[in-house]
């Protein structure tokens, strides 16, 4: 697809404040690593489209998930290989996309905050400068107005301190203050799609809770389309709009967040059921059997 | 079994002193399963590495079976106190075989017939013998945790510390690890302290909690108070409303207890 129409589009979808295409349209997704004992699917025929909502990707490690969130970003590092008969986000057609085009992609129209910040951030800058930077490179601005959107954007993630979180580097921040100035980081380009994966696992829970709304504010004013990787079923359940079950490489399930406790599939059933509940203990938890069927099918 | 009263350890000296446990007192009966639940940094693993050794105490006292113990923890206390750790991946030696681990522990303590001990707790943890031989990388995270329990139980302890032992695994693999420990309590009387950040687990696996921030036990109450919202305490209360999932309204609510 040619870049200039696909940048109208998404003009047009925000003058009118309708998406007039999916944010983000996939089908037959495949990933495959090859490995010395031949190649292996990480992922195995993933389709799904989603719009501006919030949508959990839920599975065990190794179910895959992560794999679908970097592939949207055309992140799949080498010597990974990416199929897919569609794989676009934002209009951009990631598979065939350029270096040039990825990069206007990357942080731009979509962006990715990871599990843990210590790890994300530069250790050697200073939290403001990483934040400037991530706005000049994707908005055409000057150094000043950058560092107003940088600050604005440490407010929007309700950093008391602003000015003094801008100044700090990452190892004088917390955990959960460092989560928010990546949060800060990945929005003030203003993407159109956040791709968070497992955003709030190292937090308490908490903070986990402060962070999670501050993303759903953040994406509801701003029409953005969230993807919510996490193993966490729960969580998952309560804070997204629709949530996609994985299960060795493929999606075994989909369905409305709030409906997720009367899931059909009996691997996102045995998830759930083996989780200790607060409300009603057992005495002895349920576990899950694994029926080879659930890798067989499709 | 154990009693610990008045409990302080400071990190540090000086100016840079920090006071991770501020006075913690808690008792567990012979049997009994005592949960340590709070955030990071509330102190709850600083109390079990007080218990065993590893921290330095500054004021206090811990008494096992009635006898206080010392500066010095001597093969009689690991004989009856083990600790599993929450990292199954960084609590095994890469290089050494399970068997190799299992021997390990059978020789320090002087144990007889440590084959035949072996062959017992690889069953007992539901692993058998073919594991016997292999390496930790040729294990999953499930599994290795199995061997880390294996390896504390084969010393026949009476008092297990576990730091969240089932943090780093999959839900469906901690179902099957949490179910495993409560077969071994009831098989052998066991008593534990289970330290956890998630309400809900310590709630399963244990009958007494206690819900500590900024090193001090904010409340303790039992797993059937707990089931049953029976928390007197506004910090424990938030805790659990934010153990809940999200809900927005609640998130609007919290206060940094600090």
């Amino acid at each position: 697809m040619a870049e200039p129409s696909a940048r109208a589009r998404t003009e047009l979808s925000r003058l009118t404040g309708a998406a007039l295409h999916p944010l983000v349209e996939v089908a037959d997704l495949r990933v495959r690593f090859p490995t010395h004992r031949g190649p292996i699917e990480a992922v195995r025929g993933v389709s799904f489209t989603m719009g501006a909502e919030r949508l959990g990707i839920v599975g065990e490690s190794g179910s895959g998930k992560s794999t679908v969130g970097r592939a949207l970003l055309g992140l799949v590092p080498p010597p990974g290989e990416v199929t897919a008969e569609r794989l676009v986000v934002d209009g951009i057609d990631v598979p065939r996309a350029g270096p040039r085009t990825l990069r206007e992609l990357r942080g731009g129209r979509a962006s990715m905050v990871l599990q843990d910040p210590k790890f994300s951030l530069n250790p050697v800058m200073r939290v403001g400068v990483q934040i400037v930077e991530a706005v000049r490179r994707h908005r055409r601005i000057g150094r000043r107005e950058a560092r107003e959107r940088a600050m604005a954007m440490l407010e929007a993630v309700r950093i008391r301190e602003p000015a003094r979180v801008f100044r700090a580097f990452p190892h004088e921040l917390s955990g959960g203050m460092g989560q928010r100035v990546m949060i800060a980081m990945m929005l003030v380009a203003e993407p159109r799609l956040l791709i968070a994966d497992e955003p709030t696992s190292a937090l308490d829970v908490t903070v986990q809770m402060q962070v999670l709304a501050i993303l759903d504010d953040l994406v509801a004013a701003r029409g953005m389309g969230l993807v919510f990787i996490s193993h966490d079923l729960e969580l998952v359940a309560s804070f997204c709009d629709r949530v996609l079950v994985m299960y060795d490489g493929r999606i075994v399930e989909t369905c409305r967040a709030r409906e997720l406790a009367a899931a059909r599939h009996p691997y996102t059933r045995g998830l759930l059921g083996c989780l200790p509940r607060l409300d009603t203990p057992a005495r002895r938890l349920p576990t899950l059997r694994r029926d080879p069927a659930w890798t067989a099918r499709r | 079994m154990i009693e610990v009263e008045g409990l302080e350890v400071v990190w540090g000296r000086g100016t840079r002193a920090h006071r991770a446990v501020a006075g913690v007192s808690f008792e567990v009966p012979a049997g009994g399963t005592f949960g340590l639940v709070g955030e990071s940094g509330s102190g709850k693993s600083t109390v079990l590495k007080a218990i065993v050794g590893l921290a330095p105490i500054s004021a206090g006292e811990i008494r096992l079976a009635g006898r206080p113990l010392g500066t010095r923890r001597g093969k009689d206390f690991r004989r009856t106190v083990q600790m599993v750790f929450q990292d199954p991946y960084g609590s095994l030696h890469p290089r050494h075989t399970v068997d190799r681990v299992l021997a390990e522990a059978c020789a320090i303590h002087g144990l007889d017939r440590p084959e035949a001990r072996i062959l017992r707790i690889l069953e007992e943890v539901g692993l058998g013998p073919a594991f016997r031989f292999r390496y930790p990388h040729e294990l999953s995270g499930g599994q290795r945790q199995r061997v880390a329990i294996a390896r504390a139980l084969i010393v026949e302890p009476r008092l297990l510390l576990l730091d969240e032992p089932t943090s780093a695994l999959d839900v469906s693999v901690q179902a099957e690890i949490l179910n495993l420990l409560l077969d071994l309590e009831e098989a052998h009387g066991l008593s534990w302290i289970f330290v956890s950040h998630n309400l809900a687990v310590v709630a399963q696996m244990c009958t007494r909690i206690a819900i500590m921030n900024n090193g001090r036990i904010v409340e303790q109450a039992t797993a059937e108070q707990l089931a049953r919202d029976e928390l007197a305490e506004p910090y424990s209360r938030q805790l659990l409303a934010a153990s809940r999932g999200y809900d927005r309204a609640v998130a609007g609510t919290l206060v940094n207890y600090d």
